[in-house]
């Protein structure tokens, strides 16, 4: 028993210095910790929002309203490409299928031409063509069915929550608040948490923002008065406030607004303050080339006449096409003043989400309380660890001062692979960390136990300690992989702050297994062998 | 001279108490489950769905003007409360049908920062939709489910069946009374609880695969004792240890329970109990239970092919 190989004394010894060495970033300042020199670790655990303050949302994509816009867009695309061919028909939606009807059955063969080259290829890949977005379903007669693929709807599934991560990443960025971490969350989610943030209250306004901006062409047949008659405005046209108001609150006028997108705002790529040729300031927006062509045909078609830029139902902008517009970018004038050609800009580049969003569940903190979270944290650790340590040596003497050597060290080993990782600590996570400092004993408790039934049992010193440590070992390996499944459950089920309750319960189960097992062990045989003890005090 | 809470050499007779055991159990998890049912739980926001808003204020706060100006704001139920000290707010409303979950909580913020007459700071705010509440309900009840399955598999490969059984037999009983605890007292049941009582759950087994571990090693050691006598030897053998290790974890959760703050306070409050119900558990409960199911003796041959090959000293 008292031969304990040099590589496991070295190993034991490497791996309780590694373990201190990383955790001790943790309790330098940051300017000691720039002065660290490179090859020494410097990462520090970082702390979750409840202990450093901050927002975490999460956000849901209504994705009914999306799939709903794509089967709108299909059908207004398909139903001016079949007139444009006269063929007379009806096409209604109905949930996730179009239904057309014609009105002449002969024009069938026809239809058929012009929906099939209408058909998009989605999902495609380095192995894969992609397939249908629209499949054509038999229908009788003169009645096409179409159908929404399913791919199609996963991949613009996909598309709305990745471009209202960008979105929300512009928006959120603008408030200049470090490190967000926006990111998708199952299917149709986004998981944002702002880490410091002070004003929580802007973070939730411009979440708030469900905008969704498009450009449309505006309904030139009505007048004033019928706009502002309150009378029904004819299909395919709505009448839409001014997104700017007046001293009561009120929008300044009414618009007349045709329904169908002209370049959805999706297809804005830039939108800034600049001057125009005669050095007014103005708004320039530049479209991606699906918009700028898009943009192009629709100027083309309506020189001299007024577009609307929509957001949000509401009217931001109304200004004149005053010349085709090919090249996909454009200027918008209209006596702006600086401030307002810049609110505009930043209306227009933050602005199209291609769906609305929905909070589905907010947590703020406030600095202060985290702060506070902190202190009571440490000084409950602080006055637990004491009460453990004293309590330990009082009962086990020089062996509980081992063990509580080892318990020290332990603390060292489980912030040391929490800074490794990375991992977050929270503070049900420092409540583990206590928790920890609790339990880890037990390893201890049981293997001193076993040692005094074995000396009871009339074993010498030797025999006695190096059967305590090899029948407790099992006792040990059992009662701790127990807790640790419970800690791994909680990982996988659990949330936030609770995941790092289990990351640091896990942490401490590996580490106080090794200290109290290996490096208590080491310690107790290397007094055995310096004093030869005739007797333990145990 | 060192501390001993537990003597030397105790022969306290656990399992002749099994039957009273059996009955002071029973009639509290009837009564449990009569709470849950009668008196509910005070399920938090998490579970519940809705609005908590923690603020305070430079002078004591004054509740009643706090009361009108949010009541007068059309939320349905808000209850407010202050804690801690007299400028401490703690305002709960219920999910509301159709405001967003930030609209309500800005709405609520910009109503107190005008209507009352003092800097008012928001410390904390909690919102959870009816879809996310319903969600953390399901994946708290899967978590507590799987951790007990778990358990019972590993337990069965690690020793026999009769012990998995034994130790979620426990198990139910601890997580049961822990419920009923928090029905008693309607300390707010929320998230925080859910990792208590997982973590009571592995702290339960803890205690009762050490006393298992003794009562199987016992069974190749004396193979002619009668098993209640047994048993008693095995709880005897381990009392020290399983005090020691009650007092040390109390230890620390007492700390926590005192110095931790307002947040974990729920949680430590669920895990003291937690160690007391599963200390006592793993003793009455666990142990006399494997008294239900024949357990194996494993025969002198089988253990001579070797499973764990013990010096013959420890052979009677």
């Amino acid at each position: 028993m008292l031969d304990f190989p040099r590589w496991k004394v070295t190993a034991i010894a490497f791996f309780s210095l590694l373990g201190i060495m990383l955790a001790l970033p943790n309790f330098l300042s940051d300017e000691q910790l720039e002065n660290v020199p490179g090859f020494l670790p410097s990462k520090q655990i970082s702390l979750g929002l409840d202990l450093q303050g901050g927002a975490h949302l999460l956000m849901g994509v209504v994705m009914d309203e999306v799939i709903q816009n794509m089967i709108e867009d299909k059908r207004l695309n398909l139903r001016d490409e079949l007139l444009d061919e006269k063929i007379n028909h009806r096409i209604v939606p109905r949930g996730e299928r179009l239904v057309v009807t014609l009105v002449n059955e002969e024009d069938r063969e026809n239809a058929l031409r012009i929906i099939r080259s209408e058909i998009i290829k989605v999902g495609a890949s380095i192995t894969s063509v992609g397939s249908d977005d629209i499949i054509i379903e038999d229908g009788e007669g003169n009645v096409i069915n179409l159908t929404l693929s399913e791919a199609a709807s996963i991949e613009k599934k996909n598309q709305s929550v990745e471009q209202s991560i960008e979105v929300l990443r512009r928006r959120i960025d603008a408030l200049g608040t470090k490190e967000p971490i926006i990111q998708q969350n199952g299917t149709d989610r986004v998981l944002i948490q702002v880490p410091g943030i002070k004003d929580t209250k802007e973070l939730l306004k411009i979440i708030g923002t469900t905008a969704q901006m498009n450009f449309h062409l505006t309904d030139l047949n009505l007048t004033e008065r019928d706009i502002n008659s309150g009378r029904r405005p004819p299909t395919g046209t709505v009448i839409l406030p001014s997104y700017e108001k007046d001293a009561n609150g009120e929008p300044i006028r009414n618009h007349a607004i045709k329904t169908r997108v002209m370049v959805s705002g999706e297809d804005l790529v830039q939108a800034a303050q600049t001057m125009d040729e005669n050095n007014q300031i103005a708004v320039s927006i530049t479209f991606n080339t699906k918009g700028g062509k898009q943009f192009a045909d629709a100027t083309r078609a309506n020189v001299g006449k007024p577009f609307a830029i929509v957001l949000d139902n509401e009217v931001i902008s109304s200004p004149n096409i005053r010349t085709a517009i090919l090249g996909g970018s454009a200027i918008i004038t209209g006596g702006f003043s600086s401030k307002e050609a810049s609110d505009l800009a930043l209306l227009l580049r933050a602005g199209a989400l291609p769906a609305p969003l929905e909070v589905l569940e907010e947590r703020t903190v406030g600095p202060g309380l985290g702060a506070d979270s902190v202190a009571a944290g440490k000084v409950a650790s602080i006055i637990g660890l004491v009460a453990v340590m004293v309590y330990v040596a009082l009962s086990y003497g020089l062996f509980g001062m081992i063990a509580n050597f080892a318990l020290a060290v332990n603390i060292f080993l489980i912030f040391g692979i929490l800074s490794m990782f990375g991992a977050t600590l929270t503070l049900p996570g420092i409540a583990g960390v206590v928790l920890t400092v609790g339990m880890a004993v037990d390893a201890n408790v049981l293997i001193f136990e076993r040692i005094r039934e074995e000396m009871r049992g009339g074993k010498n010193v030797l025999s006695a300690i190096d059967a305590g440590y090899s029948r407790a070992f099992g006792t040990i390996i059992d009662a701790n992989v127990t807790t640790l499944i419970a800690a791994l459950i909680l990982f996988q089920f659990g949330s936030g702050p609770v995941k790092g309750f289990a990351v640091t319960l896990a942490a401490g189960i590996f580490t106080s297994v090794f200290t109290a097992v290996s490096l208590s062990r080491l310690i107790i045989v290397m007094w055995v062998r310096k004093k030869r003890p005739a007797v333990l005090k145990l | 001279m060192l501390l001993k809470l537990v003597p030397e050499n105790t022969n306290i007779p656990f399992v002749n108490a099994r039957k009273v055991a059996y009955l002071l159990s029973t009639l509290l998890i009837i009564a449990s489950i009569g709470l849950y049912f009668s008196k509910g739980l005070n399920f938090g926001i998490d579970f519940k769905g809705g609005f908590l808003i923690e603020a305070h204020t430079e002078a004591p706060a004054d509740i009643s003007l706090v009361r009108s100006l949010t009541g007068g704001l059309g939320l349905g139920d808000v209850s407010i409360q202050t804690f801690g000290a007299e400028n401490q707010i703690l305002i709960r409303i219920e999910e509301h049908p159709t405001l967003s979950l930030n609209e309500v909580v800005l709405l609520v913020q910009t109503t107190l920062e005008e209507g009352v007459n003092d800097t008012i700071v928001f410390q904390r705010t909690e919102s959870v939709g009816g879809v996310v509440s319903g969600e953390l309900i399901q994946s708290g009840i899967m978590s507590v489910l799987l951790a007990v399955g778990a358990v019972l598999f590993y337990i069965w490969i690690r020793f026999e069946w009769q012990f998995g059984l034994g130790a979620v037999i426990a198990l139910v009983h601890d997580v049961a009374l822990t419920i009923g605890m928090f029905s008693l007292t309607q300390l707010e049941f929320n998230l925080n609880i859910i990792a208590a009582i997982l973590t009571i759950v592995g702290y339960s087994l803890n205690d009762t695969v050490v006393v298992y571990d003794r009562i199987r090693e016992n069974l190749r050691k004396f193979r002619k004792k009668e098993m209640p006598d047994l048993i008693n030897l095995s709880l005897n053998e381990t009392l020290a240890r399983t005090v020691m290790t009650s007092v040390t974890t109390l230890l620390a959760l007492t700390a926590l329970f005192f110095f931790g703050g307002e947040v974990v306070h729920g949680f430590t409050a669920a895990m003291i109990w937690g160690v007391f119900v599963g200390t006592y558990s793993s003793v009455f409960i666990a142990s006399p239970v494997l008294l239900w199911f024949e357990l194996r003796r494993e025969p002198e041959e089988k253990l001579a092919e070797g499973q764990e090959v013990l010096p013959p000293q420890y052979r009677e």
